[in-house]
C-alpha cells in the first residue's frame, strides 16, 4: 500500500470585497496526500482565520457544485483539486460579481431575496 | 427589517422541503422556500448516492405491508407504526410521480430495476446510475419547483427562529448570510424540513448543512421531539485514503454486489465473531457491523485511521469494472486502485431516527408548525432500513405540504412583528461578545463534534454521557455568550456559525439526555454499561422544554390499530 506522508503547502488566497483593491494572504497548511483545496480552506477557517469567506455545502461528494473558485489560474471545484507542495493560488471566480474573499454571487436571480 | 409574507414558509430545500413546496402549491398555497445554502443543492438529498426503497413490486412480487414488516423489524419495536405505514404505503406513489417528473430510475426489461439491500426481504431498492440517485432526484425537484409560479425560492437564508404567538406558528426569522441582515417571514403555516443532525459528530457522512437546527427550532417553538437518542452510525463510511467526489457511504452496494471483505488491522475477517451477520449473504443490519468494527478498534486491532479494511482484492478486475462502471476511474483519480489497495472504512454518523414529534399529517403540537423528511422522528424507530430516507423525504414532504396548504386555507395571516426573542438576543450577544473568549464559533463547533463522537457516539456509557452533558452546559452558559465574532458586513460566516452552534448545542443536549435515560442497548443506541435490551424500555422518549429546561418522559409506541401488517 502507498505510504501517505504529511506535507505542507502554502495557500495564497485573494481577500477582500473589491476585485481591484484586494490583497493576497498566505496560509501554511499541513496535509496528507489526497486532501483537497477545500479541505485546506476549511482547515484555515477552523484553525487560523475564521473570517475567510468561502462557499461550500457537500464537502466530499462534488454534488452541491457551489465551491468553485480559480485555483492556480484555472476555474475548478475546490473540492476536486488536490493539495500539492509549493504555493497554490486561490482566487474568486473571475466572471461573477465578488461578494467577499472567495465568495462570488452564484445564486440564480430567481433565488435571491 | 425586510418582511415577506406567504401562506406557507418552508425551512430547508432538500428532498423533503422541495416536495413539500410542490405539494403545498398543488394545494393552492403560496410558498416561500428557504435554504441556508442554495435551493436543492445543500442538505442530505443531493449527497445520497445510494438507493430508495419502495414496494413497487416491479422486480419481484412485493407489497407495502411487507416493506412495513421489514421497517418495523429494523426499528426494534420503537417505530411510530402509523408513520412507518405511511412511508411504506405512499412510497411507491411518490417514486412513480418522480419518474413522471423526469427522474430516470435505472430500468431493465421494461420495469424499474430494484435491488436487494440489507434488512429488506424483497428486491425493492431503486436507484439512478451510477451512484447518482440523490443528485438526480434533487435535479428533478429543483426543476419542478422552478416551474411553479406560487413557489418563491430564496437561497442563503439561515432560519434562526420560528415565530410563535398564542401557541400558533406564524412565521420564521432568517439570517440573510449574504448581507448579515435579519429577515422576517410571515406565514400561516411553517414546515421544518432542515434535515438531521449528523454535523454534531466529528465523523459524519453529511454535508455542512446538518447541524440539527430543525430539532432546536422545533423545541424552542414549543414542539416536542421523540427518540433523540437514536443516531444511526453507518458502519462502513469511507475513512481513508482521502476520497473526494464521492459520498463517503458509497461502499455499501459494492460490498453486497461483489462480496467485499471487512478485515481488521491484521487483515483477519472478524464480523462473524460478533454474531448476527449471515456471512456470504451480506445482510447484516447496519448497527451490528458498526459494533463489530469499533470493538476491533477498541481491542487494538483497528486500521491506521481507526476503522477496518474493506478489501476487494479477491475480485477480478473485470468484475470490478463492470460493477463500479465510471466510479472506478473516479477512485483511480483519488489514487485508489481496488485491485491492489484495500480502503479504510468505519462507523460515522449518517442519519437520525429521532426528530420532531408529529401526527400523520406531519403536524407538531404547535398549531401551524409542520415537519418533513429526516427532521421527523419516529418512522424508523431504533434503526432505519437502508433506502427509507429518501422515501421518507418524498412521502412526508408531500404530506406536510398538503397539510400546511389545507391549514393555511382555514388560518389567517398575522402580519405583526412578533417578539423574535431568540434572534434578537442572539444578535445582542454577538455585539457584546469578545472581551473574554478568543475562540471562534467554528472552533467551538469542532470541540462539540469531538465531544459528541467520543462521549455520545456509537458506544455510550453513563459516565461518558454525564461528562458530555456537563461539557455541553458549560459551552452553552460560558462559551456561547462570550465568543469573539469578527466584524464583516457581508458573508460573515462567523455569525452564521454562531447561530448554528447555538442550535447544535441544544440538539446535542437532547441527544445526550435521551441517551443517558435509556439504560439499555437497542438498535442504534448502544450502552456498554447496559448491553442488553430491556423490555421495560420498549417505549419512546418525548422531549420538550419545560420551565426553561429540556424535560423527557416515556410514552408507549404508536401502534397500528388494524390487524395484519406490522405486528410481530
Amino acid at each position: 500500500m502507498n505510504e501517505k506522508k504529511a506535507r505542507t503547502t502554502i495557500l495564497r488566497i485573494r481577500r477582500g470585497t473589491s476585485k481591484r483593491a484586494g490583497r493576497f494572504d498566505d496560509f501554511e497548511v499541513a496535509y496528507e496526500d489526497g486532501m483537497s483545496v477545500l479541505d485546506g480552506l476549511r482547515w484555515i477557517r477552523a484553525n487560523l482565520d475564521s473570517t475567510l469567506a468561502v462557499r461550500y455545502s457537500c464537502i466530499n461528494a462534488n454534488a452541491c457544485k457551489t465551491c468553485m473558485a480559480r485555483v492556480n489560474g484555472r476555474v475548478d471545484y475546490t473540492c476536486m483539486v488536490k493539495l500539492t507542495p509549493g504555493v497554490i493560488t486561490v482566487e474568486p471566480l473571475p466572471k461573477r460579481p465578488l461578494i467577499r474573499d472567495l465568495v462570488t454571487d452564484i445564486v440564480p436571480d430567481e433565488e435571491k431575496l | 427589517m425586510q418582511q415577506l409574507s406567504s401562506d406557507v414558509v418552508i425551512v430547508g430545500a432538500g428532498g423533503a422541503g422541495m416536495y413539500a413546496a410542490i405539494a403545498a402549491a398543488r394545494g393552492g398555497a403560496s410558498v416561500i422556500l428557504l435554504d441556508k445554502s442554495l435551493v436543492g443543492r445543500g442538505g442530505a438529498t443531493v449527497m445520497a448516492q445510494m438507493t430508495v426503497a419502495a414496494a413497487l413490486g416491479q422486480q419481484e412480487p412485493d407489497a407495502w405491508t411487507i416493506h412495513l414488516e421489514d421497517t418495523l423489524r429494523a426499528g426494534r419495536g420503537l417505530c411510530n407504526e402509523e408513520l412507518s405505514a405511511l412511508l411504506c404505503q405512499e412510497g411507491p406513489k411518490r417514486i412513480l410521480e418522480m419518474e413522471q417528473w423526469g427522474t430516470r430510475w435505472a430500468r431493465e426489461e421494461g420495469h424499474i430495476k430494484q435491488e436487494m439491500a440489507p434488512g429488506h426481504s424483497r428486491k425493492r431498492c431503486c436507484y439512478v446510475d451510477f451512484l447518482n440517485t440523490g443528485p438526480a432526484v434533487a435535479a428533478t425537484l429543483r426543476r419542478k419547483v422552478g416551474e411553479i409560479q406560487e413557489i418563491r425560492r430564496i437561497s442563503n437564508i439561515a432560519v434562526i427562529e420560528i415565530l410563535v404567538k398564542d401557541g400558533r406558528a406564524s412565521g420564521a426569522v432568517g439570517l440573510h448570510v449574504a448581507d448579515g441582515e435579519l429577515v422576517m417571514f410571515h406565514a400561516k403555516a411553517v414546515i421544518l424540513a432542515a434535515g438531521g443532525l449528523t454535523k454534531l459528530y466529528a465523523r459524519n457522512s453529511a454535508s455542512a448543512n446538518m447541524g440539527g437546527e430543525a430539532y432546536a427550532l422545533a423545541l424552542w417553538a414549543g414542539a416536542e421531539l421523540v427518540d433523540m437518542e437514536f443516531v444511526q452510525f453507518f458502519p462502513i463510511g469511507h475513512l481513508a485514503p482521502r476520497l473526494v467526489g464521492m459520498d463517503p457511504i458509497m461502499w455499501d452496494p459494492f460490498r453486497y454486489k461483489l462480496g467485499g471483505k471487512l478485515l481488521n488491522g491484521r487483515f483477519e475477517e472478524f464480523v462473524d465473531r460478533y454474531g448476527g451477520e449471515d456471512f456470504g449473504k451480506y445482510t447484516a443490519m447496519r448497527d451490528l457491523a458498526a459494533y463489530a468494527i469499533l470493538k476491533e478498534v477498541e481491542a487494538g486491532r483497528g486500521t491506521p485511521h481507526g476503522g477496518a479494511y474493506l478489501d476487494f482484492r479477491h475480485v477480478l478486475e473485470r468484475d470490478l469494472r463492470v460493477a463500479f462502471g465510471p466510479v472506478i476511474d473516479r477512485l483511480l483519480a483519488n489514487g485508489i486502485d481496488l485491485t491492489t489497495t484495500p480502503v479504510e472504512v468505519g462507523p460515522m454518523a449518517h442519519y437520525h431516527m429521532g426528530g420532531v414529534r408529529v401526527n400523520a399529517n406531519m403536524e407538531t403540537r404547535v398549531e401551524g408548525l409542520y415537519a418533513a423528511g429526516e427532521a421527523v422522528g419516529g418512522a424508523n424507530g431504533a434503526n432505519r432500513l437502508s433506502g427509507n430516507a429518501i422515501t421518507e423525504a418524498f412521502v412526508f414532504g408531500a404530506r406536510a405540504g398538503a397539510g400546511a396548504a389545507d391549514f393555511s386555507r382555514r388560518a389567517e395571516l398575522r402580519r405583526e412583528i412578533l417578539p423574535a426573542r431568540g434572534a434578537f438576543e442572539g444578535l445582542e450577544a454577538l455585539s457584546h461578545g469578545g472581551a473574554k473568549e478568543k475562540r471562534t464559533p467554528a472552533a467551538l463547533q469542532a470541540e462539540l463534534q469531538n465531544l459528541m463522537w467520543e462521549h455520545s457516539g456509537p458506544f455510550r456509557t453513563g459516565e461518558k454521557l454525564t461528562q458530555a452533558l456537563r461539557h455541553i452546559k458549560q459551552m452553552q452558559q460560558e462559551d456561547l455568550p462570550n465568543l469573539r465574532l469578527p466584524q464583516a458586513s457581508v458573508f460573515n460566516l462567523d455569525v452564521q456559525d454562531w447561530f448554528e452552534l447555538r442550535a447544535m448545542l441544544t440538539t446535542a443536549e437532547t441527544v445526550v439526555i435521551a441517551a443517558l435515560a435509556r439504560t439499555e442497548s437497542r438498535g442504534a443506541h448502544q450502552r456498554e454499561d447496559f448491553p442488553d435490551s430491556d423490555e421495560a424500555l420498549l417505549k419512546n422518549q418525548v422531549m420538550e422544554i419545560k420551565s426553561g429546561r429540556v424535560a423527557t418522559r416515556w410514552t408507549a409506541p404508536v401502534r397500528l390499530q388494524q390487524n395484519g401488517a406490522g405486528h410481530e
